[in-house]
């Protein structure tokens, strides 16, 4: 269980550019959750992932974990519980090692890293069998470096090192954004089997109405640093999009128009 | 002629090799232009030179100029990655300061090891007590290839372990690494300290090959290991790790024995050199991108 209490973040506080990205928001996330969360630009969707991630740290408020207050603890130690995949393919691996070396670097996440053998017969069995879940067939490629694949293929591995190892949350940033339509919903598929198979409680923004509204159990949409909307239950499973265009202009008194956002 | 030309630059290449190792940590590996190289290797010469003069043991003062290149290497890392400053100017400031603290350890500009114990000196007698036939010329050879393999072994090694994964991908993707929940700060510090152990080290087995330490003798280190580095790379291409290592030994004698070449055809004075070093490092530097940009016009 996640939950967010009052944060707040400026960004550039007493510059021009100032920009009051969150002025108190609050989420509880349950055990289990698969919440999708959508928005404009500037809603604040990334920034509330890389809040939770520790990339920069909070103004104020706190952010609590399993009753485990994280608020203060530096990004590679919340690595331990937190998995990660970026909009960016190039951001999730380390291109110039190789499939299994940047696995090996998944396994021993957040565990005191040693002068142990970053390889083994019994971590590359292990790595092959993780791959082999995943239909591209990279379990028999895993001495190949990781810049001879293509941004789906990454994306992929990135997903399969952030869950090696369960962690407690999975954020993906706009995973799919990058890639072209057919490999976006190869990995959406490798998302939810996943994430189910393992009961990973999930928050993933993406800027693709249908995959909000068709992906997980938990709907929220983000305004100007604030959640306006937080669909679930029977209302999730049934939602359209038109309908939620019109929810959105019922609550906010405004078009959600935004050139970001794909309709369908 | 040639022969002896050959063998120097062998001896020559290899014992620099050590240092371009420690410089192939930080370019290469981390992606961290570290200059502190220009500090460490006469600090490894200093400190080696001085403590043999005041009748330490050479193996001891060999250590303990590892053990202060990685000290040098510390400082550079820390102030790169707690006090935030630039990884080139960190190294500057760590090589800058390393002056006068050499000076300091040495108590003056020169110290000669003329009929001083050395590494070498004391290998031979090892040698000689068993292998009665054993001939001079090639000890330094001898001492150099298995020291500069034990070098390049060990850090083969280092690399394949956790800790080196983590200062592959630190060097190669430092969000990915933080994601993953390592200490990019240690691992920095970690990496930078490495390798000036290494240029510690080799810059004391020098003192101890030419016969003195000298507090310039560490003018252009940075840039001879960098070309090494380079040269490596060029004549073996993208690799795997052992053997891209054994290739900035390579490069290291090309290196050397080009110098020869050229001063023995007198194509240069001595005084020359740097320059000469710098030009070879920049057109290796440019020569991808020149290449490019003739690819897109033509």
């Amino acid at each position: 269980m996640v939950i967010l209490e009052d944060l707040k973040k400026t960004f550039n506080p007493g510059t021009p550019n100032e920009n009051n990205v969150f002025k108190g928001l609050s989420l509880k996330i349950n055990e289990g959750d698969f919440i999708t969360v959508i928005g404009g630009n500037g809603a604040g969707k990334s920034t509330l992932l890389n809040l939770i991630a520790g990339v920069f740290p909070v103004d104020s408020g706190r952010i609590i974990l399993d009753d485990n207050d994280i608020t203060h603890l530096p990004e590679h130690k919340r690595a331990a519980f937190i998995g990660r995949v970026f909009q960016d393919p190039m951001l999730g691996t380390s291109p110039s090692m190789t499939i299994e070396e940047n696995l090996s670097l998944a396994y021993s996440r957040a565990k005191n890293i040693s002068l142990r053998w970053g390889l083994n017969l019994y971590k590359q069995k292990l790595f092959k069998q993780h791959l082999s879940k995943i239909p591209l067939g990279l379990e028999s490629r895993l001495k190949t470096k990781v810049k001879l694949l293509s941004g789906g293929q990454r994306q992929a591995l990135t997903l399969v090192m952030a869950t090696m190892k369960k962690p407690r949350l999975l954020l993906l940033d706009e995973h799919t954004a990058a890639l072209d339509p057919k490999t976006a919903i190869m990995v959406n598929n490798l998302t939810e089997d996943i994430v189910y198979k393992n009961k990973i409680t999930t928050i993933m923004v993406t800027h693709n109405l249908e995959h909000a509204i068709k992906m997980g159990n938990r709907l929220i949409m983000m305004h100007q640093g604030q959640i306006v909307m937080d669909i679930k239950g029977e209302e999730k499973s049934t939602m359209t999009i038109p309908r939620l265009l019109n929810k959105f202009e019922q609550t906010q008194g405004e078009k959600f128009a935004n050139d970001r956002v794909m309709l369908a | 002629m040639w022969q002896s030309m050959i063998l120097n630059s062998l001896e020559q290449g290899l014992v620099f090799g050590i240092m371009a190792l420690g410089v192939y940590i930080t370019f290469k590996v981390l992606n961290f232009a570290d200059l502190t190289v220009d500090g460490s290797f006469p600090l490894g010469a200093a400190m080696a030179a001085s403590l043999i003069v005041s009748g330490h043991s050479p193996f001891l003062a060999t250590l303990a100029a590892f053990i202060a290149g990685g000290a040098a290497g510390c400082l550079t890392g820390i102030l790169n990655t707690k006090a935030k400053i630039s990884d080139l100017l960190s190294g500057i400031l760590t090589m800058t300061s390393l002056y006068s603290i050499n000076l300091r350890i040495m108590g003056q500009p020169n110290i000669p090891l003329l009929n001083q114990p050395t590494v070498f000196s004391l290998t031979r007698d090892f040698l000689i007590r068993f292998f009665p036939g054993f001939s001079d010329k090639y000890l330094y050879l001898f001492s150099f290839v298995i020291l500069a393999l034990l070098t390049k072994i060990l850090l083969d090694t280092f690399l394949k372990t956790q800790l080196g994964f983590a200062l592959r991908a630190t060097g190669d993707n430092p969000q990915m690494i933080r994601a993953q929940g390592v200490n990019i700060e240690f691992a920095k510090i970690f990496g930078v300290a490495l390798s000036n152990a290494f240029v510690g080290l080799s810059g004391a087995l020098v003192a101890q090959y030419q016969g003195f330490a000298d507090v310039g003798l560490g003018i252009g280190t940075v840039v001879s290991g960098l070309a090494s580095v380079i040269i490596g790379e060029a004549l073996l291409g993208e690799k795997p790790l052992f053997i891209t290592t054994l290739g900035v030994l390579l490069g290291s004698f090309v290196y050397r024995f080009s110098i020869s070449l050229v001063l023995s055809f007198r194509l240069a004075q001595a005084s020359d050199l740097k320059l000469l070093t710098a030009i070879v490092v920049i057109i290796a530097l440019t020569a991808p991108q020149i290449k490019k940009t003739i690819k897109i016009s033509s």
